[in-house]
């Protein structure tokens, strides 16, 4: 019997180390691609190095108002974030009452890390908390009027404080609102699946704005004689609804992915439609669309913006007031606020998306599909 | 008998108490919720209704045809202070339309681009793409809105020092200057020749495909429609005696003359929802091009396919299954993110009608009642259309 050949010995690389393998294929692989290479490489030096040398090497970075920032060749003018730092966190909150606020920031951060921690036991008590008794307590907290606390009118929340506080109560309400209306658009229920699909369908076609005029305006009307809700109180239900309509939509997705199998099984072993919803259905197409809820986590977010719409004072009002203030109001200034109120958003929003993402791979223990199941 | 008796009993369902039946128990709690629903509307509306009563407000329609008393600053049609709400509606309607329209069309191009680009074999278009992607969809659409109409807007050149693209086109911080179309009684025979075009490169392509089915080979169709769009209107236009003229934005002064001028507002609007929504639409391109599973282009490359049959005859059409319908759901969210016009008092339908007329009149349950139902109607038509092209595009299982 022929003895097989030896093995051949690898060609030679004719480019060396893997540096240069790496660019001939990711970079230079044709002639369109070593253009295209080129481009970009143009592109990205015409725009970087301006933005950089204006944002950091060039910019402003002590100063007391608009005379220190004007000038030939000055880039940002940082000076005006530092001296809206306390608009920026707390609005117009009274001076004196600011540790309250401050309070409500370090519940809702404790409550925050409870649930997104892994690790920590205990998440259904934490998601109860949040979506039940933070509110509460930070409308209490906040408003005053109980415990010697002096009255702090919602005019006055303002700034980080109302973005990060209607994002929070705003994502854990509309959760389980989203959760229970996802369940009934799929129920077998006739009366129940149309309620259900007239409310999602009839938010999802109309813009938040509207919603939030009808909040202002219309939702008074509706209440009996003496009663009346807190302008904020409105919104932020307004706000949550709407949010609930399109986490509806997420979490449906979710369900229509899990195989029926899974909820016939369940029903083979003799559990009700609530074990079998809560134990068997949910937990699993939670997870399956668990990027699409974080997904609308952050649409909420970045919609608590619109909220000035009807006069509230958030962190991006607060920005574009400062930039119309006379004793700062300069181009450069206009810039450097928008560019710091972008960075903020970009952080909490690009930070939920990363941590949805460390969830998948984590905990949701890699791809739920029908693979698995 | 008696045993057969037996047998049945066995089989009947044990008896049990009415509230343990769930046919009953289902009948029973969705008629406790709507009535609960219905309760909670006739309550509602008593409440309005008394609300109103007290406080002397007029109601009903009847607003709508009385005298608006406010200038709207661009209109795509005629109106003055002098006409009423309704006229008003439409021109913050259709102006809605035609941001929405613009918005579309140019974050459709940019997103394909983004979305391509995210694709491409060349690391750096491919990072330079995902990182515009992260982060233009990462910031709120308002604070792009603000920062194009309140810091990009106001450091552009004055008009005297204009920026300007061939003398055609000029960018000033008073908006954006464009050639203006000139119309003339010939020019109707233009559009008649485009739409004859139109119709004769489908025909072209019916007949192209017939020969290809009977002979194996395909005529250029591609090639002879383009060449019939193209060439039939511009030899209508030269037949009529060119009746349709550009009118070019000139330098008069303090001001340009002549053109057509695009407020600020309207320029910082459609910049922002173009930036933001191409975002979105990349990422909808790209998902919808890898979700063509590779196989496909591998068979069609083994079939002799060229590259450019390969993209336009196996991959585009089955991504194109993916990508539409939530495209479509973009372009909903692009109309309503419109209404953003409002913080710029661009004069869109929220701005002009549930803005001005609102407090003009302060009959705001019937103005929101209206605005929802446009946007409404507009979100429902285009679903319902939706579900018809799902219908037709489904993969066809037997």
């Amino acid at each position: 019997m022929a003895k097989p050949a030896a093995h051949r010995a690898p060609p030679d690389r004719p480019f060396g180390p893997l540096v240069f393998d790496w660019l001939r294929e990711n970079l230079f692989s044709s002639v369109t691609n070593t253009l295209l290479t080129v481009l970009a490489i143009a592109f990205i030096y015409a725009v970087v190095p301006p933005i950089l040398d204006w944002a950091v090497f060039s910019a402003v970075w002590s100063g007391t108002g608009r005379a220190d920032c004007i000038g030939e060749g000055k880039g940002a003018c940082w000076p005006f974030i530092v001296a809206r730092k306390d608009q920026i966190i707390y609005g117009q909150y009274f001076a004196d009452q600011r540790w309250r606020v401050d309070v409500v920031y370090l519940a809702g951060a404790l409550g925050l890390a409870w649930i997104l921690i892994p690790r920590l036991p205990g998440k259904l008590w934490a998601g109860i908390g949040m979506a039940i008794l933070f509110p509460v307590f930070a409308f209490v907290m906040l408003s005053g009027g109980v415990f010697d606390l002096p009255v702090v009118p919602t005019e006055r929340w303002g700034g980080l404080l109302l973005t990060l506080l209607i994002s929070v109560v705003g994502i854990a309400v509309s959760f389980p609102i989203g959760v229970l209306l996802a369940l009934g658009r799929r129920s077998s229920l006739p009366v129940i699946r149309m309620l259900c699909v007239c409310f999602i369908e009839f938010v999802r076609g109309v813009p938040l704005i509207t919603l939030l005029f009808m909040a202002a305006n219309v939702v008074p009307l509706f209440m009996p004689q003496g009663v009346s809700l807190d302008k904020l109180l409105r919104a932020l239900i307004v706000i949550s609804l709407f949010s609930a309509a399109y986490m509806a939509e997420v979490v449906r997705g979710g369900l229509q992915a899990l195989p029926r199998g899974q909820s016939e099984a369940a029903a083979a072993l003799g559990l009700g439609y609530w074990q079998t919803t809560l134990l068997v259905v949910l937990p699993q197409a939670l997870k399956i669309s668990l990027p699409s809820i974080v997904s609308s986590c952050i649409s909420l977010l970045k919609d608590t913006s619109l909220i000035a719409t009807i006069g509230f004072f958030d962190f991006l009002q607060v920005i574009k007031s400062g930039n119309a203030d006379p004793a700062w109001s300069a181009p450069n200034v206009a810039f450097t606020g928008y560019l710091f109120a972008a960075l903020v958003y970009w952080t909490l929003c690009f930070g939920m998306s990363r941590y949805s993402a460390y969830l998948e791979r984590t905990v949701a223990g890699g791809k739920v599909g029908a693979g698995r199941l | 008998m008696s045993g057969r008796d037996d047998a049945a009993a066995a089989i009947a369902p044990p008896a049990t108490a009415f509230w343990a039946d769930p046919r009953l128990r289902g009948v029973l709690f969705q008629a406790v919720a709507l009535a609960l629903v219905v309760c909670l509307f006739w309550t509602m509306a008593s409440n309005a209704g008394e609300a109103l009563k007290r406080s002397g407000q007029a109601t009903g329609w009847g607003f709508l045809w009385n005298t608006a008393g406010f200038d709207i600053g661009f209109k795509l049609v005629a109106y003055t202070a002098r006409d009423r709400h309704i006229d008003a509606l439409v021109v913050g309607l259709l102006n809605t339309l035609l941001i929405s329209g613009l918005g579309i069309v140019l974050a459709t191009v940019l997103g394909f681009v983004i979305g391509i680009a995210r694709l491409s074999p060349n690391w750096l278009v491919s990072r330079m793409a995902t990182a515009y992607v992260e982060f233009v969809r990462n910031v709120p659409l308002l604070l792009w809105i603000l920062f194009f109409y309140l810091a990009l807007i106001p450091v552009l050149p004055p008009v005297k020092q204009a920026m300007s693209l061939g003398d055609v086109v000029f960018l000033t911080n008073r908006g954006l200057y464009v050639p203006k179309l000139h119309w003339t009684d010939g020019a109707i025979w233009i559009v008649v020749a485009f739409v004859a075009a139109i119709v004769l490169a489908a025909a072209a392509t019916i007949w192209s495909r017939r020969r290809q089915k009977a002979t194996g080979h395909r005529p250029p169709d591609l090639l002879i429609g383009l060449a019939l769009i193209v060439g039939l209107p511009v030899a209508a236009f030269f037949a009529t005696g060119a009746p349709v003229s550009l009118e070019f934005p000139e330098l008069k002064g303090f001001n340009f003359n002549g053109g057509l001028s695009i407020l600020p507002e309207l320029v910082a609007l459609l910049f922002a929802l173009t930036i933001y929504t191409a975002a979105y639409i990349g990422e909808i391109v790209r998902s919808g091009i890898e979700g063509v599973s590779k196989g496909q282009s591998e068979a069609a490359s083994a079939l002799g396919l060229t590259r450019g049959q390969r993209l336009r005859l196996v991959v585009i059409p089955q991504a194109m299954r993916i990508i539409i319908p939530p495209l479509t759901s973009q372009y909903l969210n692009l109309i309503k993110n419109s209404s953003l016009a409002a913080a710029i008092a661009f004069p869109d339908l929220v701005h002009v009608f549930a803005g001005t007329s609102l407090t003009q009149t302060g009959q705001a349950l019937e103005i929101l009642a209206i605005t929802a139902s446009i946007y409404l109607a507009i979100s429902l038509a285009t679903s319902g259309l939706m579900n018809v092209y799902n219908a037709m595009t489904r993969l066809k299982e037997r």
